[in-house]
């Protein structure tokens, strides 16, 4: 046990975060401002997300940290010890032992079930920044819902690539109200917003902004009547577990031009392996 | 069609001195549909400035013009541009118009502004101005760059394009070879056969002989000012 | 006659801090009418505009607009949602400069696009549909649909800047200076392009220039501003032709002849 307040934050502040949360889950894709800490860890390492776990963890609580799906990634492996030494909980890798998940970049393929929390790390929260600089301006345009110009970005892409190229942080539409970032999630993980049993939290430090996807929320992909959304993934099966409809990583695994795909969600995978499913390079399991 | 009564006008010359000139005072005539009178009076005399009055550009002072339902003196803008969209034409001496429209454009313009569909307007251009012996290979040029003559002639063309049951026309003969003034009184007593009222001012002694059929001296409107 | 005026302004006033912008500004516009508003730098013209427009709270006055759903309504008092709202489907503003109006990151398609979008349009090829078509009304060619307005002329953005106004259709349009920094050539072709929308969809317009020659060819009425007061106002080749006040008889003498 550490000298450090339970995880890390004093009780005055986690309670201002705590009220920043209840108010993104009160108006769902909000933009909520708090005050953010620092960190002891730089921006752009989660600050936004570690500070919402900290505020929502509890002694009982079991916590799983993934980086784009992984739980054995650096930044993961880092903010799981972070929280072992200030706050002494239980970690897990298992997606659906977890009691609260921090993530960046991915949702786990096991869908999540009710009790359960998931925290986004966010770097830039406002949908609309790329373009309309002025935050002034966004503010206003969320509050008057003139979201044309999220359309307008939609359209440019089909004008420049024949389809929408957005490929992750893909904007949505939250409960028919706020268009919201969802953090740079592939738009793969986009369908799995909506609607879940489970509370989505996002946290984004340096902008000093909490929104929140409150349990069973609609959440819609922006698109166009014609180019509908799709949530795409390689055309692979795992070459480990052979999942056919899970996330993949790409891996070169020489110089020659060898390369496999992975699922990019190594509790899944690793899940899937234990139950004896194969892929093309699998040393074990059933596949050829 | 046109009824001028006990009409005055005076200019107030702000930046010289305030120096107010009356130029008119008891102007008064008449002119039925099927008729045409020409205005006369030496150069100076007030012809252009009542047809301006007339027209609207001028402001009446005291008395009333009628020309149809509209009481031009004192009218509201909307009222006068209504007048012109439908009831009052004008050919006038000059040519006004945004550079590098087609002459046929802007001889249809008055047709389409009431509404007639472009191929329509265009084709009664291209009647009028073929008419007027405007060469068809100018018809999609500018006519800003055409001779005088040739302006004066757009000009015309652009009048009588429509049918409007009051007609004002400054010197519409002025600058025109003997072929096409023939064309232009030919318009002339046509329009009024068609139950125009039409006020003129022809210079051309021979021209107002052929189609005016009362003549106004306008040098009595402006005695003893 | 049953209509009814489609903007009615009454005494608007803007001061800043002691300085008059513009004092008691009144006047009607009624459908299909252009009317400009002329006056040198300063005399309130711009000011005027702007509190019309929405984008500057006057002190006091009423600007009432024969909204197409409500009948008249106090555009001053309506919040900010319906005005933009109406800013963006039955008003239109052109800016002097096309950087203002337009987004320069944005293609040309884009930019014609944007208001479509933003009442609405989800369908992709009916938005790009209706781009080319405003592209060719104001004649740039359909090729350049998706070249970003920096790449275009200035003569060329200020008409991309219309089209991207009027693609709703609206029924009045403000436009501030549309030809000032133009070439008198392109300035010409777009006075042309102007008169003619103007006429084909039946647009109202207030037009602020300091150019006479503009006016005489665009507006019908002409409303004449000195130290933020109307001086004179009337048809405009009456107070062209006829100037009554000291000032616009000056302002008329000063042209220069060509």
């Amino acid at each position: 046990m550490s000298d450090y307040n339970f995880a890390y934050l004093d009780e005055q502040t986690k309670r201002m975060i705590r009220r920043a949360i209840l108010k993104g889950v009160a108006v769902p894709g909000y933009q909520v401002p708090f005050a953010s800490r620092e960190m002891p860890m730089p921006y752009g390492w989660g600050t936004g997300g570690v500070q919402v776990t900290a505020a929502c963890l509890t002694p009982d609580d079991r916590l799983k940290v993934i980086d784009q799906g992984a739980d054995d990634t650096t930044n993961a492996v880092s903010i799981r010890k972070f929280f072992q030494r200030t706050a002494a909980v239980a970690v897990t890798e298992h997606t659906g032992a977890a009691t609260l998940i921090q993530t960046r970049h991915r949702i786990p393929e096991r869908p999540l079930i009710a009790g359960q929390i998931l925290v986004y790390q966010v770097p830039i929260p406002e949908p609309l920044r790329f373009l309309e600089p002025r935050e002034t301006e966004t503010r206003r345009m969320h509050a008057l819902e003139d979201y044309g110009l999220m359309h307008v970005k939609l359209y440019e892409d089909i004008a420049r690539n024949g389809a929408i190229a957005t490929s992750y942080a893909y904007p949505v539409k939250v409960e028919g109200r706020y268009v919201m970032d969802p953090s740079p999630i592939p738009k793969f993980d986009n369908p799995k917003l909506s609607g879940t049993p489970a509370l989505q939290l996002f946290g984004a430090g340096r902008e000093q902004r909490i929104y929140a996807i409150p349990p069973f929320t609609k959440v819609v992909s922006l698109d166009f009547e014609d180019y509908p959304f799709e949530a795409t993934k390689a055309p692979h099966p795992c070459d480990l577990c052979g999942d056919e409809g899970s996330y993949l990583d790409e891996v070169i695994t020489d110089d020659r031009g060898g390369r496999m795909f992975v699922c990019s969600d190594t509790d899944h995978c690793a899940s899937r392996q234990a139950e004896g499913h194969g892929g093309r390079l699998s040393t074990q399991g059933d596949a050829a | 069609m046109i009824a001028v009564a006990n009409v005055s006008k005076s200019f107030t010359l702000h930046n010289q001195g305030s120096a107010v000139l009356p130029v008119m005072a008891g102007a008064a005539l008449r002119v039925a549909a099927g008729e045409c009178v020409g205005l006369i009076g030496a150069s100076g005399s007030g012809k252009s400035t009542l047809m301006r009055m007339i027209w609207g550009n001028y402001r009446t002072d005291g008395g009333s013009i009628r020309v149809g339902e509209t009481e031009v003196a004192g009218a509201e803008p909307r009222e006068i541009i209504a007048l012109r969209r439908g009831t009052l034409g004008y050919v006038s001496q000059f040519l006004r118009v945004v550079p590098r429209v087609p002459t046929i454009e802007v001889v249809a313009e008055p047709l389409m502004r009431l509404g007639v569909a472009p191929d329509a307007a265009r084709a009664r251009a291209e009647t009028v101005l073929t008419r007027l012996n405007i060469p068809e290979r100018l018809w999609t040029l500018s006519p800003t760059t055409f001779s005088g003559g040739e302006q004066q002639r757009v000009n015309i063309a652009r009048g009588f394009i429509h049918d409007w049951p009051a007609m004002l026309l400054d010197e519409p003969t002025a600058s025109l070879d003997a072929g096409n003034r023939a064309v232009v009184l030919d318009l002339i007593r046509e329009a009024k056969s068609r139950g125009s009222a039409i006020l003129g001012i022809f210079h051309d002694e021979d021209a107002r002989n052929q189609v005016c059929d009362r003549l106004v001296d306008v040098t009595g409107f402006s005695e003893g000012l | 006659m049953t209509e009814h005026p489609l903007l009615q302004v009454s005494d608007i006033t803007k001061t800043y801090g002691g300085r008059i912008g513009c004092a008691d500004v009144s006047f009607d516009l009624w459908p299909g009418e252009v009317m400009g508003i002329v006056g040198e730098s300063g005399s309130g013209k711009s000011t005027l505009l702007s509190c019309m427009a929405g984008h500057l709270a006057p002190d006091s006055g009423r600007v009432i607009f024969d909204t197409r759903s409500d009948g008249p309504r106090d555009v001053l008092a309506m919040n900010e949602p319906e005005r933009r709202m109406l800013a963006r489907t039955d008003w239109a503003f052109v800016h002097q400069n096309p950087r203002d109006g337009l987004r320069m990151g944005v293609s040309a398609g884009g930019n014609v696009g944007e208001r479509l979008m933003a009442v609405g349009a989800r369908h992709y090829g009916s938005i790009r549909e209706q781009a080319v078509d405003w592209l060719g009304r104001v004649e740039i060619s359909s090729d350049r649909i998706d070249d970003r307005p920096r790449q275009f002329s200035g003569g060329m953005q200020q008409r991309l800047q219309i089209a991207r106004n009027l693609v709703t259709g609206p029924r009045l349009v403000f436009m501030d200076e549309p030809t000032g920094g133009l070439d008198v050539s392109v300035q010409a072709r777009l006075l042309d392009l102007l008169r003619g929308l103007v006429r084909q969809m039946g647009l109202s317009a207030v037009i602020v220039t300091h150019d006479l020659a503009v006016v005489r060819l665009l507006a019908d009425r002409l409303m004449v501003m000195k130290d933020g007061r109307v001086v004179e106002q009337g048809l405009t080749d009456q107070v062209l032709d006829d100037p009554q006040h000291a000032y616009t008889q000056l302002l008329v003498s000063s042209v220069l002849q060509v």
